[in-house]
């Protein structure tokens, strides 16, 4: 493939889409890490051997398409058969060849293999109809589970490279800078920076070299976005790096992935390399004066690399520790030049806010938080995964309408936003619109988009105490109040959690916190103690009940709660065995006691009785 | 010249260099552990911070470390703002937790009011603060014989897998400049041991005292083109020799002027 100028790109994309007409037909199974995890790399298989055995193997590379990920991969591997949008779950190799025959040759449904809808246990047939998908907005996830992610044509079909074509025919730097300001976009990676705003300020240093980094180091647990954009539209990662290099003028980009991400490193080499011998990438893009390379960094996996400053040197070759930065690094960056540092997410909006303009996507979203964001969505809800929906759009509508509400129809509590620094938000603000401003002012925050729904099984210190076991663990340890004090509020919460836990405690663990929020080099330390003081803030009430009256309502915290066995058992012995530490005695069809100080509070005999029998309290 | 405001005086500075510098040559008095003047400030232990406002951001004002903040002109400097203070009282708190045995943690600790820390204590905990002035100055040699490793609560300054390091001189830079005195070393028998690796001692030629190992006297020798044969004697014998020598030339002097 040579794409030397604008002529060979639309040739490109209207050959790729005469093929896509002609085979209107299609089956996309979706092969993203999740996917692949279920085995999709299987079904695949048996699918181009069916196609193969049905005599459509040449034009099988038409039909068959290995997209990205759904966002649904708790369900997977998916497999949705074009054009009906017919949306198969849980596919197993065995299923194909009935798949193929039925569904795609005929027009027959496989009932076992549609969604069930969890909320009233229907069957439900198209992708769209589904709740899950039906109130997202796809902007970010635009090409995820539509293309295949490997294939550079069909990027290229779907307006892949328009907007770069755009930027470099059509406008100056300083017009592609307006034009993302004017968007209102706001860096998706936490911070919720401008994203035009940072890139003024970084064209107009004067420097020998600029560099755009696209961090892809996605250290939050649980969130998985940025990793599901790089595989399932690695192209588009690029086509917003190009557009940003173009922008400040920088010729060299790098890619900062961790190495858990194989399969986003593979797909990205993959796209780079097209690029390269297409001439997308390297010397005179497109017949331009436009230059610009793409190398990937690939980082060691802590979390604290995610930070701009640690991020850079770890791209310089040394050890990921924050500096201290009172010149930030739009000004003094990557090998000290200026440089721009964009999320994956951010970055991937870039093309179609320019082939679509900043008006249409300001239109998107609220005043101050234009756009959608992809959050991922877990917990105790129905449907769980990736979703890409409209800033402002309330909890409630996240929670009730996409998530299908919360399992087993329990009381919901608080749902905690904005990755292991975030903030728990409670009941009474469910009608909160979800947008940057507003997680700030409650206490959370936006993060990178990860959304934890707990219900009233959860116990809110043990949640404060695992957030900061985990920031414990990834501080980089090198100053003092993020390295200590973290460890010291993790040790209170520990405390508390015991039963040991005094009403000072909690004035102590406010004045730290406060302490460690000024003191701390960067992010992480800064925004720490945020769950613990997010928690004090909404559901203090819960603290006073495990320091004063040594009580966990939620029945989480063993040194808490006791187990007992109610009248009602009715003595088959199930719990008997199941005890690993000998604490429950009784005789057939007696009444079981479970001796106290035996018991570890393990839960073990809880899981196993099936008369309700066993009383936590 | 610029002119910034320190605890209410107007005071001069070199525009860019750092407060810390500033506040030092003013004589007022604020504790560092991780600042040393030899090697590129850190920001590690957070002591030396500050408050800072200007007149236009409206009764802002910004907490940010003296070491590493760069003097700008009509910037006003608080050193020992009431937010400040406590800062570094909580700061002291959490190192006296985690090294309650150390004399200068507790002296500094003592000095800002915390006797007793508040927190859970370190138990086995050891007297190393982490504050890199080791490590840094071992880079800053070019040896890079030790780094930190690990990281959070369980970092620690070590050689490379904790074996002997094949790039440590022996010159003791560490050891001499730890804020702690943790880092140990033993100098018996005409050897040294630092870091679990023997050295040889260069001994003088005079009066037998050693005083400089045999590679860091090579490696000077090599990369500072200082003639190997003055490591052969020791300082005080290099002094006598040099008396010795002035000596002379004054009698020489007094010789020819009479
Ligand atoms: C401890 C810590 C971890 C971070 N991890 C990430 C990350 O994994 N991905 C990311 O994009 N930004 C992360 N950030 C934010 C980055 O420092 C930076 O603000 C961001 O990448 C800028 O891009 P944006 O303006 O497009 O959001 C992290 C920040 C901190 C303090
Ligand atoms: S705040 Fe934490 S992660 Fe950041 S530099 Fe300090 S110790 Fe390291
Ligand atoms: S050994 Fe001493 S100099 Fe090195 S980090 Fe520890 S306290 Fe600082
Ligand atoms: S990997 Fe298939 S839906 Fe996520
Ligand atoms: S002296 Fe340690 S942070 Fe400034």
């Amino acid at each position: 493939m040579n794409i030397k100028n604008v002529k060979d790109l639309n040739k490109i994309k209207k050959e790729t889409l005469a093929i896509s007409k002609k085979h209107p037909k299609k089956v996309l199974v979706c092969c993203g890490t999740g996917c692949i995890a279920n085995g999709a790399t299987k079904i695949v298989e048996s699918v181009r051997d069916g196609l193969a055995k049905r005599k459509l193997k040449d034009v099988s590379i038409e039909i068959l398409k290995e997209t990205g990920c759904h966002g649904f991969c708790e369900l997977g591997p998916l497999v949705i058969i074009e054009p009906q949008e017919i949306f198969y779950t849980k596919v197993k190799p065995k299923h194909v060849d009935d798949i193929l025959d039925k569904s795609f040759l005929e027009n027959e449904i496989i009932e076992p293999l549609l969604f069930t809808n969890p909320v009233d246990g229907s069957k439900i047939t198209k992708y769209n109809d589904i709740s899950f998908f039906k109130h997202q907005q796809r902007i970010a996830l635009r090409n995820l589970g539509k293309i295949s992610a490997h294939d550079m044509k069909e990027y290229i079909g779907v307006d892949g490279y328009q907007a770069l074509a755009k930027v470099l025919f059509k406008m100056t730097p300083d017009e592609v800078i307006e034009e993302v300001i004017k968007s209102g976009l706001r860096g998706r990676g936490g911070g919720g920076f401008s994203a035009g705003k940072k890139w003024k300020i970084c064209k107009n240093i004067q420097a020998d070299k600029h560099y755009v980094i696209c961090n892809g180091d996605e250290g939050d647990p649980g969130a998985f976005m940025d990793r599901s954009i790089m595989e399932g539209d690695p192209h588009g990662v690029l086509e917003g790096m190009m557009i940003a290099a173009y922008a400040i003028g920088a010729k060299e980009g790098y890619i900062y992935v961790r190495d858990e991400y194989p399969l986003a490193v593979t797909h990205l080499e993959k796209a780079i390399l097209d690029c390269e011998r297409s001439g997308l990438l390297g010397e005179n893009i497109l017949g331009t004066d436009f230059s610009f390379t793409i190398k990937i960094a690939r980082g060691a996996g802590a979390f604290v690399c995610g930070e701009s400053s640690a991020l850079m040197k770890s791209v310089a070759g040394e050890v990921g520790e924050p500096r201290a930065k009172y010149v930030r690094s739009v000004v003094k960056g990557l090998y000290d030049e200026p440089t721009v540092l964009n999320n994956v997410e951010t970055l991937v909006n870039i093309p179609t806010i320019i082939r679509k303009g900043a008006d249409w996507y300001s239109s998107i979203g609220t005043k101050k938080s234009t756009g959608t964001k992809v959050f991922s969505l877990v917990g105790k809800v129905r449907n769980t995964g990736l979703i890409e929906v409209p800033m402002g759009i309330t909890l409630r509508e996240i929670i009730y309408d996409i998530g299908g509400g919360i399992l087993e129809d329990r009381p919901f509590k608080a749902v905690q936003t904005g990755g292991p620094s975030g903030g728990c938000i409670p009941e009474s603000m469910l009608d909160l619109p979800v947008d940057f401003d507003s997680l700030t002012e409650v206490g959370s925050m936006m993060g990178s988009g990860g959304m934890i729904v707990m219900d009233d099984k959860t116990c809110i210190v043990d949640v404060a105490k695992y957030f900061l076991e985990f920031l414990v663990e990834e501080s980089c340890g090198k100053c003092t109040p993020c390295r200590e004090g973290l460890y010291q509020l993790h040790k209170l919460l520990e405390k508390i959690c015991a039963g040991k836990g005094e009403m000072s405690d909690i004035e102590k663990m406010e004045r730290l916190s406060e302490n460690v929020m000024i003191g701390s080099l960067c992010g992480l330390g800064k925004s720490g103690p945020n769950p613990l003081m997010s928690t004090l803030k909404h559901f203090k009430d819960e603290y006073i009940e495990h320091i004063k009256d040594k009580k966990c309502r939620a029945g989480v915290c063993p040194e808490l709660i006791t187990y007992e066995i109610l009248d009602n058992c009715t003595g088959c012995m199930a719990c008997i065995p199941a005890c690993g530490y000998d604490a429950i005695t009784g005789k057939k069809k007696e009444v079981h006691i479970i001796a106290q100080d035996k018991c570890t509070k393990c839960g073990a005999c809880y899981a196993v009785c099936n008369f309700d029998s066993i009383l936590v309290s | 010249m610029i002119h910034i405001t320190i605890n209410g005086k107007v005071v001069q500075a070199k525009d860019g260099e750092m407060l810390l510098t500033v506040i030092r040559r003013e004589k007022i008095d604020v504790p560092t552990l991780c600042h040393h003047e030899a090697v590129e400030p850190s920001g590690a232990c957070r002591l030396c911070m500050v408050e800072i406002t200007k007149p236009e951001w409206d009764g802002w004002c910004d907490y940010v470390t003296s070491c590493l903040y760069p003097a700008a002109d009509g910037l006003i400097v608080n050193t020992h703002a009431k937010k400040v203070n406590e800062l570094r009282s909580s700061i002291l708190d959490m190192y006296l937790a985690r090294h309650p045995k150390s004399p200068e943690i507790r002296q500094l600790a003592a000095e800002y009011g915390v006797l007793k820390t508040q927190f859970e204590e370190v138990v086995d905990g050891d007297n190393c603060i982490l504050c890199g002035i080791c490590t840094r100055i071992c880079d800053t040699m070019g040896f890079h014989a030790i780094s930190m490793v690990g990281r959070g609560h369980g970092k620690e300054v070590a050689p490379p897998l904790n074996m002997a390091p094949t790039a440590c001189v022996g010159c003791l830079s560490c050891a001499k400049n730890c804020p702690t005195n943790y880092i140990e070393y033993n100098m018996e028998n005409g050897g040294l041991t630092i870091w679990k690796k023997d050295f040889e001692m260069v001994a003088c030629t005079e009066c037998g005292k050693t005083t400089i190992t045999k590679e860091f006297a090579e490696y000077l020798s090599k990369n500072r083109d200082i003639n190997i044969d003055y490591f052969r004697k020791c300082d005080e014998c290099h002094r006598k020799e040099l008396a010795g020598t002035m000596g002379r030339i004054s009698n020489w002097d007094r010789e020819a002027r009479s």
